[in-house]
């Protein structure tokens, strides 16, 4: 569903990202794994419309996004969760998600009745809260939510867009070891429930095999090498450059 | 859903006010009635402060644009000089003049929307002031005492008015205006201002176009100011063009921080309390400016969030107290 054709952006001298060249296929979940500076945040930056791209093509079920607003690519279903965690700090669990749908069904205009009385979807939001195992936080404002439950949330607006494709910034990073595996869990098993493709980066091996059904490792802004998780980590040149093992 | 005991507290709040004019004497009265005009500024202004995040240093400038509808009116259209074409009249001047300063303001946020804000409003002043034979220039504008669906108040006395039908006009407008802005802050569209105000990026990322809903949010709050303004002018029977200078501006971004901007209450409380406050300031001192930075200084320091967010977080604090085994 998702066709990356040559895509090229250089910062300078650096090359970000260098001619990459990549499928996602519908209902797949994508790791994408590299050193520091390898270009998987630049490469989800251009997917989904933050910076744009020198040259090459980004198709979305196609139609040709390379160029489009995020507005554009929100409304055809590219939605993303970031690194670094971004949220509406001052309203509640409920309403950060309750808003994304506001937004997706066009009701934002709506300026006189209350919230609450479009009970259906206040429903809707509870449900996607359920779905990761959140709803019973929904009255509190994140100030008040733990670093993992951030995360969560933060992939739960995205996920309220009814995002065909989810871009999932380093979903873990930040969160406490322990709980790694009970953020992923829970965010596997809502988007697995909805058959939505999704493109992860990630640092955390256990988590790349894991959840992944395919990996692909990028260095320098190219893509080294691609498969199966166990095949990818087997390689040579992968294990020497990202895991530093040499054999 | 359980019936709001907020909204319980409000209908009796209303009833209590409907007999204000027989326990206030005339001249606590008219003070009263200043509170009100300014608490539906408080209002509006805090639509933008509160639920927008755009801090506005020229707010003055719709309040103007209120004011100078109901007095180039009674001076150019003396037959069209009763409230029921009034107020419309102030809202659809102060709609068009908050479209055009607007559409120039939200292009920037922070200090440059402030300090943008502020310049459209100084230009305005200027104009007000310096077209002498169409404003009326320092003199301002004199406001007469209007008719009100055919009733004509000619032979009355201004007390008598302010006492009389036009606190209750007042009131209704009043009460009509928070129940207005009670729905728009909590309906999705607010819902949608607050997330701008939290964060623009993800805002703009769940589909929200920022800017545009940004000139939405400040076109409602003009007009919520220049009703205000139109209002006001009956109870003070005269208009200038301080009105749109950056002072007032201040003195309404004073009342709404003295409030609360946290709270849809917060500018109503902070309205009334500053019309007693500086009149009791001008009345005692001749430094009442001195009195008035003093409070300033002592809320920013104190009570952050204003009167009402202290008296908000201390009820909810009682609530803690009296409700058992609430996590928190």
């Amino acid at each position: 569903m998702l066709t990356i054709d040559n895509l090229k952006k250089h910062f300078g001298f650096v090359r970000a990202v260098d001619n990459v060249n990549m499928d996602i296929r519908e209902g797949e979940i994508v790791s994408i794994i590299g050193t520091n500076g390898a270009g998987k945040t630049t490469l989800v930056n251009l997917i989904s419309g933050y910076i744009k791209p020198d040259s090459g093509r980004i198709l979305f079920l196609d139609n040709d996004i390379t160029y489009a607003s995020p507005y554009i690519r929100i409304k055809l279903g590219v939605g993303r969760s970031f690194q670094l965690i971004q949220l509406f700090g001052n309203i509640t669990v409920l309403d950060n998600v309750r808003t994304a749908l506001f937004s997706k069904y066009g009701m934002i205009r709506r300026g006189l009745l209350p919230a609450d009385r479009y009970s259906s979807v206040t429903d809707e939001a509870i449900k996607i809260l359920d779905n990761f195992n959140m709803s019973d936080k929904k009255d509190l404002t994140p100030t008040g939510l733990s670093e993992g439950d951030l995360k969560i949330l933060d992939i739960a607006i995205a996920f309220a867009l009814k995002s065909k494709l989810l871009l999932l910034d380093e979903p873990t990073s930040g969160v406490a070891t322990n709980d790694k595996f009970k953020v992923m869990d829970s965010i596997v098993s809502a988007i697995k429930k909805e058959g939505i493709s999704t493109l992860i980066i990630e640092h955390d091996m256990d988590i790349v095999s894991g959840y992944s059904d395919r990996v692909i490792v990028m260095h320098e802004g190219k893509i080294m090498a691609e498969g199966k998780p166990n095949e990818v980590m087997e390689n040579k040149e992968v294990k020497a450059t990202v895991f530093g093992i040499v054999s | 859903m359980v019936k709001n005991p907020r909204w319980v507290a409000y209908v009796l709040i209303f009833i209590l006010l409907l007999f204000i004019p027989r326990l206030l004497s005339i001249h606590d009265l008219m003070l009263f009635e200043y509170g009100l005009t300014f608490a539906i500024v408080g209002l509006g202004f805090n639509l933008l402060l509160g639920y927008t995040g755009l801090l506005s240093f020229g707010h003055g400038a719709y309040f103007a644009v209120g004011a100078y509808t109901v007095g180039m009116i009674a001076k150019y259209f003396p037959g069209a000089y009763s409230l029921e074409i009034l107020i419309p009249a102030a809202l659809l001047f102060s709609l068009i003049i908050s479209i055009i300063f607007g559409f120039l303001c939200v292009r920037h946020t922070k200090i440059f929307f402030s300090i943008l804000a502020l310049s459209l409003s100084m230009l305005l002043y200027a104009l007000l002031f310096k077209l002498y034979h169409l404003t009326g220039g320092s003199d301002g504008l004199r406001v007469p005492l209007p008719t009100l669906l055919g009733i004509s108040f000619k032979g009355i006395r201004r007390p008598e008015f302010l006492s009389g039908t036009y606190y209750y006009f007042l009131l209704v407008l009043f009460a009509i205006s928070c129940v207005i802005m009670r729905g728009i802050v909590s309906s999705p569209f607010g819902k949608a201002l607050q997330a701008i105000r939290d964060n623009e990026v993800r805002a703009e990322l769940i589909g929200i176009r920022v800017r545009r809903y940004r000139l939405y949010a400040f076109i409602i709050s003009g007009m919520f100011v220049g009703l205000g303004g139109a209002l006001w002018s009956f109870v003070n029977g005269h208009v200038t063009a301080d009105l749109s200078h950056w002072v007032f501006s201040g003195e309404i971004v004073y009342m709404t921080l003295l409030g609360g901007f946290g709270i849809l209450e917060g500018p109503i409380i902070g309205a009334i309390l500053f019309t007693y406050l500086k009149l009791y300031a001008m009345g005692n001192t001749q430094y009442w400016m001195f009195v008035i930075g003093a409070t300033l200084i002592v809320l920013v320091l104190l009570l952050p969030n204003g009167v009402a967010g202290a008296i908000a977080s201390l009820l909810a604090k009682l609530k803690r107290k009296t409700v058992k085994g609430t996590p928190c």
